[in-house]
């Protein structure tokens, strides 16, 4: 790994019942990724989908751009910028910013119908 | 726009509220199935022989698997009255995770939970709660900073 490497992109749709599997898998229930009725009534254009289920998209392009291995990764932040929706597909990409034997910062980028969901998105592998 | 005497908003005086960790055991089906959810096949996350041979101890989690056994230290603190928040207006803002032990499946992983800050800006109320999590060795597995947005309008 370079610095200015990119890493593999990655590109996801989740369909339109990935939110309750992921809301079963997590724990997480709040009906504005569940309920599109409620998430109107809250004042959002339909229900979106959990944050973490992004960061989630994030973690794995970066252990993967690591070879895999899920101990490598250190750190991972990021700031949500934009709401995501299930059945468009999301593309995460990320580029090598400094690398050394035993460390790689990657800067991420999610991207979905032309919006960035995150902002500054970077992670750590060791 | 002004707020209203009617919007509730967070309390600030409950910064640096501490609450008692929460106990979390791993269990294969659960990892399987959390990363199913997430659409990742790497082998480590479903299958033991592979874990092992990767130096596991089992099947290990993956590092956003930390969603999982939080919640619960989470979700204490968002429904805590003497804090405030009104769910119908919370939107994540941000996150970070500093991961150290991986998590695998037989761990218990102990989650406690720090308000850490609460503070407006415009219309905005951001809330964000420090959680550190341990395992029953008594090691560090992650520390998590998850930031709340409390919309006031």
């Amino acid at each position: 790994m370079k610095p200015g490497d990119d890493i593999e992109e990655l590109r996801v749709t989740p369909d339109r019942y990935l939110p309750f599997r992921y809301a079963g898998a997590s724990g997480d229930f709040n009906p504005i990724h569940l309920d599109p009725e409620f998430a109107r009534s809250v004042g959002l254009p339909r229900s979106i989908l959990h944050g973490l289920y992004c960061a989630g998209l994030l973690a794995r392009a970066t252990v993967n751009a690591g070879g895999g291995d899920p101990r490598r990764l250190k750190r991972l932040g990021l700031q949500f910028r934009a709401m995501a929706f299930p059945e468009q597909e999301i593309v995460i990409r990320g580029a090598v910013k400094e690398s050394g034997p035993d460390h790689a910062l990657i800067e991420l980028e999610a991207e979905q119908d032309g919006r960035s969901l995150v902002g500054g998105a970077e992670a750590e592998l060791r | 726009m002004p707020r209203g005497p009617d919007v509730r908003r967070p309390d600030a005086s409950k910064i640096g509220k501490q609450y008692p960790p929460y106990h979390y055991e791993v269990s294969r089906e659960k990892v399987r199935e959390y990363a199913k959810a997430v659409d990742d096949d790497n082998p480590l996350y479903r299958d033991r022989d592979a874990a092992r041979k990767a130096g596991f101890r089992d099947i290990v989690a993956p590092p956003t698997f930390a969603v999982v056994y939080s919640v619960s230290a989470i979700r204490k603190a968002i429904f805590d009255p003497e804090l405030g928040i009104d769910m119908s207006r919370l939107l994540h803002g941000g996150q970070q995770f500093h991961w150290y032990e991986p998590v695998c499946v037989g761990d218990t992983i102990s989650t406690s939970l720090r308000v850490g800050e609460i503070y407006d800006k415009r219309t905005l109320t951001f809330v964000t709660f420090e959680t550190h999590s341990l395992n029953d060795r008594d090691q560090d597995v992650v520390r998590a900073n998850w930031t709340w947005i409390i919309r006031g309008d």
